[in-house]
């Protein structure tokens, strides 16, 4: 009886430790940028482009790079949402589902979805080439669209998983047919999971350097046009932290706040919307 | 013994339903009258559902399923190549045994069938959803709150809003699985109380295993017995001087 307690309170004592590193872990990154980035941090920064000399640590600021992954990241995410939408309704509303083809397509997403994230830049890199395009805003967002596809459609797969069988058979037996289900029913009862699922694809890609070193681009100025070049906040902090000045270092760190503010205030928009659109959902 | 009365509206003949090598349903041969309440009693693992679900064709949608023979209805072969589906679900209701309602409000959950048919006219949608409230016996009680989600309505409440939404699209015939089993007996009385009250428009074919609901409502009775239909006839006739000793068993709790 002692001992059955015992190990009780110890893998208890393991859950809760496990979760404490986590928590540090977070912690510990959270510090770090705000310690080393927040003095730099300033609303010049936010709304003023970089000028002359801005990497040698004069004035200017880096509105170039949010609005860049800003356009960037919101133009893939738009893009992947537009594709791997019709992939989900295909695979689980269109397809008998022990045949092949969803399998292959579901063990592909899964594959994709491991690809690390220069590989992608690469490929981005060889469509360049191949359509004798430049780095420009439109191949950073085909490349980080590639990104983000798997990402969302395996994310939003397992929530279309989840719709009960008796919701699908209410739909049908009314004489709806499977697009009017998918798309009137399905799409309310999943619409949170869909937007949980759109939020790790857009986090994903406004934090990705790797596919955007290759086929965006960079720039000082803000990107007008599909066929300009584009800067992007990790690759200016990639740059920044690159350079051997402390000021340009501090400046890093403080886009990588900026960076962070973006993700936490997207999240919790689409946690808001989700919400709203939730009072509907049925079990 | 008179069967003027129980005119088909269905017929089933040499329906033989397999999933995979298992044969669910043998040879069912079978005439459902036009509106009357025809029960299908038998105990669970029978084949009742499926005999249900083949009917509106939503065991389509089921892996590795296989149907042989005719389902007739107003004489048309519904699994005839060619014939549109949505069209022969439209022309049934489906009770499910836990009230299934739309991830919606109230009144587009009536409205959804009527939307999805065309019907875009808001005053003749207006009119629609409080005529089959109020058949359903639900327009009193949600009237004032008709753009809350219909999660939020209680169990009994939910399965006349079900009732309410199938009536909507106008159907021939009334499918119920079992729709009572979720609810409480106040609730199962309102529903069944809907029911009898809709015979004289709509064949109404109910699936289950309550003998006391059977005796209270059917006018026509299928007992169904591993996949075999045992004995039909007439409620009074099966109920009170049932031929087979399989239905006599069943009638007196031997076999549940």
């Amino acid at each position: 009886m002692k001992w059955r307690y015992l190990e009780e309170k110890v893998f208890q004592g393991l859950m809760i430790a496990a979760t404490l590193l986590a928590a540090l872990v977070l912690l510990i990154i959270l510090g770090t940028i705000l310690f080393k980035g927040a003095k730099a941090l300033s609303l010049e920064m936010l709304f003023r482009l970089p000028k002359g000399g801005y990497y040698l640590g004069r004035e200017g600021g880096i509105l170039n790079a949010i609005v860049g992954s800003l356009q960037l990241a919101g133009g893939a995410t738009l893009l992947a949402l537009t594709i791997s939408l019709p992939i989900v309704f295909y695979l689980n509303y269109f397809t008998r589902p022990r045949s092949l083809w969803p399998i292959i397509t579901r063990f592909s997403l899964d594959v994709l979805w491991g690809v690390p994230s220069i590989v992608y830049g690469a490929f981005g890199f060889l469509l360049m080439t191949w359509l004798d395009l430049k780095a420009s805003l439109l191949l950073g967002i085909i490349t980080l669209a590639f990104l983000e596809i798997p990402i969302m459609g395996r994310a939003m797969d397992e929530v279309f998983k989840l719709v009960p069988r008796d919701l699908l058979d209410a739909s049908f037996s009314l004489g709806a047919t499977r697009w009017e289900t998918a798309w009137k029913v399905v799409l309310r009862q999943t619409l949170p999971g869909i937007v949980t699922a759109i939020l790790i694809a857009f986090g994903r890609a406004i934090g990705d350097a790797a596919s955007v070193l290759l086929t965006a681009g960079y720039t000082d100025n803000l990107t007008t046009s599909l066929f300009q070049p584009v800067a992007s906040l990790p690759l200016a902090i990639f740059f920044q932290l690159g350079t051997p000045y402390p000021e340009v270092q501090q400046r890093a760190y403080a886009a990588a706040i900026i960076l962070t503010l973006i993700i936490l205030a997207v999240s919790f928009v689409s946690r808001r919307i989700a919400r709203h659109y939730s009072r509907h959902l049925v079990l | 013994m008179n069967l003027a009365r129980f005119r088909p509206h269905i017929s089933l003949k040499n329906l033989n339903v397999y999933y995979g090598n298992l044969r669910v349903l043998k040879d069912i041969t079978l005439d459902i009258p036009d509106r009357q309440i025809t029960v299908i009693l038998g105990p669970s693992g029978c084949g009742k559902t499926t005999l249900l679900k083949t009917l509106n064709r939503l065991l389509d949608f089921v892996e590795g399923v296989r149907i042989e023979g005719q389902v007739l209805v107003d004489g048309e072969d519904i699994y005839a190549p060619g014939i549109e589906v949505t069209r022969i679900r439209k022309k049934m209701g489906l009770l499910s045994q836990r009230p299934q309602v739309l991830p919606m409000s109230i009144y587009d959950n009536v409205a959804y069938g009527p939307r999805i048919h065309g019907l875009k006219d808001k005053k003749k949608l207006d009119e629609l959803v409080e005529r089959y409230l109020r058949i359903a016996g639900l327009w009193d009680e949600v009237k004032d709150r008709l753009r809350e989600p219909a999660g939020r309505l209680s169990l009994g409440q939910q399965q006349r809003l079900c009732l309410a939404r199938g009536l909507a699209v106008e159907p021939e015939i009334i499918l119920g699985d079992e729709p009572t089993s979720a609810l409480d007996p106040q609730s199962s009385q309102n529903v069944e109380r809907c029911l009898v009250s809709l015979k004289s428009q709509y064949t109404v074919l109910l699936v289950t295993h309550i003998l006391r609901q059977a005796r209270r409502i059917a006018d026509y009775i299928v007992f169904l017995y591993l996949g075999e239909i045992v004995e039909h006839g007439p409620a009074e006739q099966v109920l009170n001087n049932p031929l087979d000793p399989r239905t006599k068993a069943y009638l007196s709790g031997e076999i549940s």
